[in-house]
């Protein structure tokens, strides 16, 4: 028997104009948990679809036990002992939360009759793991949160029962308290002789969960190492190729604004969010914490005119405005990044170079209404490069970007429009550090110019790097306002959980 | 109480409200309506659609789409009629009668699999093609004269009730029985609902969708020669703007275009639903010349409904 439960070596892996596994290697011992970490791009998601056998490698070979095979289906490599959960859904929305947990593999009865009770009986004995046996197992999966939908697309995995489960991202649209969980079950399943890879982009996770870790960096491994013995700075210096000094960036000198740019007076929406006040100035960013379903995508789509408000008045500039449409926002000055990309942010079969000018292509259209393509793919050109966009060329569908890449092409196209105010709802989401930074860098060079920002955001260090200022929402009120400075993990969480009360200047 | 609260939301239990409200107020309003003739009336009328119904249905919950059942109805109907003329023995002429709808079908689910043209342009096409066929072959005449044996396939009565309404019935049941319990008929659930995912969940993706068009055309065969028996005769025009009606039956009925959705009973009920709104106009003496535009209404409404209950939750 091999040392190894899962070995790959020197996979190679062509895409039309892309190297994205360049000789990867990554060597896996049982009960361990081997994080894999590398920028928007690197190859890590790929490498995790070869060995979940959906994309057959061009060069390398994977071993299971010592034993060399050869994936030729997603459930050949299921049956030989890998599970993946995949970074993109892969949940059928119509169909209930027992039957994409047990797709194509339903318990069944005499004539291959689904046997429903015993699937439902496993799918609550799943649902137990994560402490949500209430939950009706026939509930229809797009009635679910995506965070809900996360925990179902992990049970699938898990309900394999396989010897190597494959986690690309799954924290990535978890609350704290279901990471927390995720992490207990990790840990036992660990116990019980289970490998993990785990991928994400939050760094504080490799440490909290992982024994090794490997790093890649454009489709190449650059490293790998017992985390025990690592800090934050040796993975981000592999991952990104240099030291990232001040991940936040400083906030330049210039003070901010007098002007309040944004201003939103008890502003309601029935069931969702009640009362909301507060304003934001010239150059500010505004950090708007929570936890999840605390009504702040609400507001933010609200303040959009996605969902309109019933009550209340907002006011831009010193302009009274009451958005019905996302168009009537946008004319106004009001740029909004979604939280969800793929459903809302970006037209994923279409290319990079439309996407980034899809939502302001007036500006590029001539008096007589054609476009101007050399603009346009000028415009593009400059996009890519301030954003860092991995791609081969700008042509590229949407669809084919790695996440972290489709998200930075989602900021440049609300970037371009040129707002007075951008609400961005999480904007870092599976972004690496290295864009991370990049994005922050944005942000702040936006708010250098006078564009006030508002930053709803789950993740915590990113709210108190970068706001000047941070409001907490809880069950659809504002329940607390703390200056920048001032805010700390443990003031912002316990307004969030409403064990403190906390204060509002309207 | 969750499965009643399961039961009231789906879209079947609020069709099955709409024909229930439907037949006490007709049960009133006209005193033959609630009669054993005037109900094997109806359920004969949709008999033939029904059948169709049956397999379009689990085609469009894997996200297909038939327009061509119409002129498959009438060119399998040509078909068997011009074998039995030719002197074919009845149990022949039928069985290569439904081969060659189950064929029809199958070419119309190789070009949308595994060509990759769009399933409305293909059946489109279709549609055309075999009426055309038809058409060609008959040289537009009516073929008569068929076998007495045969007719009974369509005429013939068990317990007073017509074989056309017993087929119906039969492969109504069975339908929703392997669509809602068969682990190989849920496989088109997948396919409509993320067709990614059905792939990778090990689902033979391509080859479900050709059976889908595969049954759709055998189906429409098998309605095609239960209308001719009926009839005694085979009609150049039999089935046009049927597969409207299909169609709007099964979307009333709760699938969606999108795929991923939808009921042999919600089917059922809509085909119900549409007989039962030409059984009441006529009953009532409304011109006749309502009927159609009450039918569009009640696919509008429906999903109407529905748009609005899901953008509600
Ligand atoms: N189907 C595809 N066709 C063409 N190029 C692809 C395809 N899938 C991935 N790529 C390219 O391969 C490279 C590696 O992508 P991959 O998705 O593995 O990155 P990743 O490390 O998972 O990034 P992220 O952290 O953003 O998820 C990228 O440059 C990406 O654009
Ligand atoms: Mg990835």
């Amino acid at each position: 028997m091999s040392e190894f439960i899962l070995e790959a070596r020197s996979i190679v892996k062509t895409f039309p104009g892309v190297k994205a596994l360049d000789g990867v290697s990554l060597q896996l011992r049982k009960g361990e948990v081997h994080a894999l970490v590398g920028e928007n791009g690197a190859g890590k998601s790929t490498l995790m679809l070869t060995l979940g056998g959906i994309y057959r490698p061009d060069e390398g070979e994977i071993f299971v036990e010592g034993k060399e095979v050869k994936f030729d289906s997603p459930h050949d490599a299921n049956e030989k002992g890998i599970s993946v959960v995949f970074q993109e859904l892969s949940l059928v929305p119509t169909m209930s939360i027992a039957e994409n947990i047990f797709a194509n593999r339903q318990p069944v009865k005499a004539f291959n009759m689904v046997n429903w009770k015993k699937m439902y009986e496993d799918t609550i004995e799943l649902l137990a793991l994560f402490n949500l046996e209430y939950m009706d197992p026939s509930t229809p999966v797009n009635r679910l949160s995506i965070a809900m939908q996360q925990v179902v697309e992990i049970l699938k995995a898990i309900s394999f029962n396989p010897s190597v489960l494959v986690l690309d991202e799954p924290t990535s649209s978890l609350t704290e308290h279901e990471v927390e969980q995720l992490f207990d079950n990790i840990r036992k399943l660990k116990d019980r002789g289970l490998s993990f890879i785990y991928i994400s982009h939050h760094l504080k996770e490799i440490f909290e969960i992982a024994d090794t870790v490997t790093v890649l960096r454009d489709g190449m491994r650059v490293c790998d190492a017992d985390v025990q013995t690592i800090d934050e700075n040796f993975l981000i210096t592999n991952m990104v190729g240099r030291s990232i000094e001040n991940m936040y960036a400083q906030r330049g000198d210039i003070p901010i604004g007098k002007n309040v740019v944004l201003k939103v007076d008890n502003l309601s929406r029935k069931e969702v969010f009640e009362d909301i006040s507060f304003s934001i100035r010239e150059g500010e960013i505004v950090g708007l914490a929570g936890l999840v379903g605390a009504g702040r995508t609400e507001l933010g789509r609200s303040i959009f005119g996605a969902e309109p408000a019933d009550s209340g008045s907002l006011k831009l500039g010193d302009r009274n405005i009451a958005p019905r449409t996302p168009l009537e926002a946008i004319n106004a000055g009001i740029g909004y990044l979604t939280e969800d990309r793929k459903t809302q942010g970006l037209v994923l079969d279409f290319t990079i170079r439309e996407n980034l000018v899809s939502n302001h292509l007036r500006d590029f259209t001539s008096v007589i209404g054609f476009l101007n393509e050399g603009a346009i793919t000028k415009f593009a050109e400059k996009s890519r490069d301030d954003y860092r966009i991995a791609t081969p060329h700008l042509g590229q569908k949407i669809r084919k970007l790695s996440g972290g890449n489709q998200q930075k092409v989602l900021v440049g196209t609300w970037v371009g429009v040129g707002p007075k105010l951008l609400i961005m709802d999480e904007p870092t989401r599976g972004v690496d550090v290295g864009a991370k930074s990049d994005i922050y860098r944005l942000m702040r060079e936006l708010a250098g110019k006078g564009v006030a920002i508002l930053m709803i955001s789950s993740d915590l260090p990113e709210i108190l790097g970068m706001s000047d200022r941070v409001l907490v929402m809880q069950s659809g009120r504002l329940v607390g306002e703390i200056p920048g400075n001032e805010a700390t993990e443990e003031n912002v969480i316990a307004l969030a959980a409403g064990t403190i009360e906390g204060e509002v200047n309207k | 109480m969750t499965w009643l609260k399961n039961i009231v939301k789906q879209r079947e239990f609020m069709i099955f409200m709409i024909v229930a409200v439907m037949f006490i107020f007709m049960t009133f309003a006209s005193p033959y309506f609630f009669t054993i003739p005037n109900i094997l009336a109806v359920m004969l009328g949709l008999s033939l659609e029904a059948i169709i119904a049956v397999a379009m249905v689990h085609l469009m919950v894997s996200g297909g789409f038939d327009m061509s059942v119409g002129s498959v109805v009438a060119f399998t109907g040509a078909a068997t009629a011009m074998m039995l003329r030719s002197g074919m023995p009845v149990f022949l002429a039928v069985l290569l009668g439904l081969f060659i709808g189950a064929a029809i079908g199958t070419f119309n689910g190789f070009i949308v699999a595994k060509v990759g043209i769009n399933a409305f342009v293909t059946t489109l096409s279709s549609l055309s093609l075999f009426r055309g066929l038809t058409l060609i072959v008959t040289h537009g005449q009516n073929i008569t004269g068929l076998p007495k044996t045969f007719k009974l396939i369509g005429q013939a009565k068990v317990v007073g009730i017509q074989t056309p309404i017993i087929i119906a019935v039969v492969l109504l049941i069975i339908g929703d029985v392997l669509l809602r319990r068969s682990r190989f008929f849920r496989q088109s659930y997948y396919i409509g609902g993320n067709e990614q995912a059905a792939r990778l969940s090990g689902i033979p993706v391509d080859r479900m969708k050709i059976l889908a068009y595969m049954l759709t055309g055998l189906f429409a065969g098998i309605s095609g020669i239960v209308m001719t028996a009926r009839l005694g005769a085979a009609s150049v025009t039999a089935g046009s703007g049927m597969e409207l009606r299909v169609i709007t039956a099964v979307i009333i009925g709760g699938a969606s275009l999108n795929g991923g959705e939808g009921s042999i009973l919600g089917a059922f009920l809509g085909t119900l639903l549409m007989a039962l709104i030409t059984n009441a106009l006529t009953l009532l003496g409304v011109d006749v010349y309502w009927q159609t535009f009450v039918i569009g209404a009640t696919l509008l409404l429906a999903v109407l409904i529905d748009t609005l209950s899901k953008r509600n939750r």
